[in-house]
């Protein structure tokens, strides 16, 4: 008997299309890109970071754009020690709910420290940026703390 | 959308039938399908049904991103055995939401019965993982921020505001564990001390593993129908008083995430303050969570709060919800209690609620 002669063709499962963040998130994004973070203001005047499209609590689209701080302070986290292959962050390190400097409503993302020690609510972070970054959430690579030298 | 309370005018329903699978970590090469049929199987012979031609409606829930494939909610109608056609719709959703659906199918007129069920096989998967891709899908789901950390954050804020204590969280384990001993369906059950859990190292701090609900296989059904129809089958029933829902936001934040308006403006629409609750069966994934729905529900000392163990014995996803309200119902018509509440929730922490009243016929 002949060899089979196995067919085989790459695929890859995706998406073919691509889609417009719009002007309030896809402006978020590129703001992203040139290393800035922007909000937006709420009807009762709250800035939220990242910024949402309509109000939560009138549904009044929203378009007054606030530049904020790149430092904040931690309103809530949690510690991850043994990382999902998913997550950002492959080292042991905290999720949290940061208030930048400027916001009112915190954003979540995820914090790198050396120790589940050295992280406490109200604790000050500062981002650290990707080596590039593309206009996207993980622009942010990660927050780290803002007064330990690691 | 007003509440569907005490609409006794029109068409008071009546659950008629329930039944759930065992809660499996695992239930192995077991497929979807074969996890509902035995339930479907089990709620016809309670009420004396043949097949799903004899309902007027069917109605299910479940996840399509836990299956990994779009529309594989549609193989599950293959355990009806919809030939000739039947009347069928579907949410991706807990199948609470299907009851509640059905119940808006009956109350228009255009069904006197409906069957409903909800399944999920959790365990192929890394459900919190599965669980961030229902979260905000530029600023939240490309981070896999999951469904663990994300109540864990939650937990945290509730005990930097002291309004619970790591004990208070181990003692509604405590309980679920101790209630699960006498649920045959329970996957977690045991005699565990406050004391004993709190020994126990921290998963994603500051929740301990046991905060978590498990990863379980399985699925529930359950018959419904107008009270002249309960009656002509001539099966024991209890009313659905009312049955509400709301949802919060989609920014974590912007909520005040130890609290659950949501599930208080659902349970004032839903008629919950209107009598006493002798019991109330709570969809807590986290420890915590179920101290914030009791006391969104202002559940007192008169309460019997998950007297099953809850979903912190056993989470069937996409089914729990429809099992709370199965569990109340049980407990109505074996006479152990004469009204109750159930909570169903959907989203990351308790972002969404329904909460239903089941009285004594």
């Amino acid at each position: 008997m002949s060899p089979t002669e196995v067919l085989s063709e790459a695929f890859e499962l995706g998406f073919t299309y691509t889609r417009s963040t719009g002007p309030v998130v896809g402006r978020f994004l590129t703001g992203l890109r040139d290393r800035r973070i922007e909000g937006v203001r709420a009807s009762d005047g709250r800035v939220i970071v990242p910024p949402m499209e309509y109000d939560s609590d009138t549904a009044a689209a929203l378009d007054d754009f606030v530049e904020v701080g790149q430092q904040g302070e931690i309103v809530s986290w949690c510690w991850v020690s043994e990382p999902r292959r998913a997550h950002p962050l492959q080292q042991p390190f905290a999720w949290a709910m940061i208030k930048l400097d400027g916001a009112d409503v915190a954003m979540i993302h995820c914090v790198s420290a050396a120790s589940e020690s050295q992280l406490a609510t109200g604790a000050r972070v500062k981002v650290r940026w990707a080596e590039e970054t593309r206009g996207h959430i993980k622009d942010i690579a990660c927050f780290e703390l803002a007064e330990v030298t690691q | 959308m007003s509440g569907l309370k005490a609409m006794s005018a029109q068409r008071d329903i009546a659950i008629v039938a329930f039944h759930q699978s065992d809660c499996q970590a695992s239930a192995g090469a077991t497929n979807e399908v074969e996890l509902i049929m035995p339930e479907i199987r089990a709620v016809m012979d309670q009420v004396g049904l043949h097949n799903a031609q004899d309902v007027d409606f069917v109605c299910s829930g479940s996840c399509d991103y836990l299956q990994g494939a779009a529309f594989a909610f549609v193989a599950g109608v293959d355990a009806l055995g919809a030939v000739p056609p039947i009347r069928e719709s579907h949410v991706e959703m807990d199948a609470a939401w299907a009851l509640y659906e059905s119940v808006l199918k009956i109350r228009m007129g255009h069904a006197d019965s409906a069957l409903i069920y909800g399944f999920a096989k959790s365990s192929p998967g890394e459900l919190p993982i599965v669980l961030s891709q229902q979260l905000d899908p530029y600023y939240l789901a490309p981070l896999w921020v999951d469904t663990v950390s994300l109540a864990a954050m939650q937990a945290r804020l509730m005990l930097d505001a002291g309004k619970i204590t790591e004990a208070d969280m181990a003692a509604v384990v405590s309980r679920s564990r101790r209630n699960a001993m006498n649920n045959p369906h329970a996957q977690l059950a045991g005699d565990l001390s406050v004391e004993a859990l709190l020994q126990e190292a921290p998963f994603v701090s500051p929740l301990r593993r046991h905060d978590c609900s498990p990863v379980s296989d399985g699925a529930s059904a359950m018959i419904i129908a107008t009270v002249e129809q309960a009656e002509a089958w001539g099966k024991p029933y209890a009313i659905l008083r009312g049955i509400d829902h709301r949802i919060e936001s989609h920014n974590l934040c912007t909520r005040d995430l130890t609290d659950s308006p949501s599930t208080r403006r659902a349970a004032e629409a839903a008629g919950v303050a209107d009598g006493a609750i002798d019991v109330a069966e709570l969809y807590a994934p986290f420890s915590h969570q179920e101290i914030i729905l009791s006391r969104a529900l202002g559940l007192g000392e008169g309460t019997r709060v998950n007297p099953s163990g809850g979903v912190l014995a056993g989470n069937l996803m996409m089914a729990s919800g429809l099992s709370r309200v199965g569990e109340v119902f049980q407990r109505i018509v074996s006479g152990e209690a004469r009204r109750g509440v159930a909570h169903a929730t959907s989203g990351p922490c308790l972002q969404h609620n329904l909460v239903a009243v089941v009285e004594a016929a």
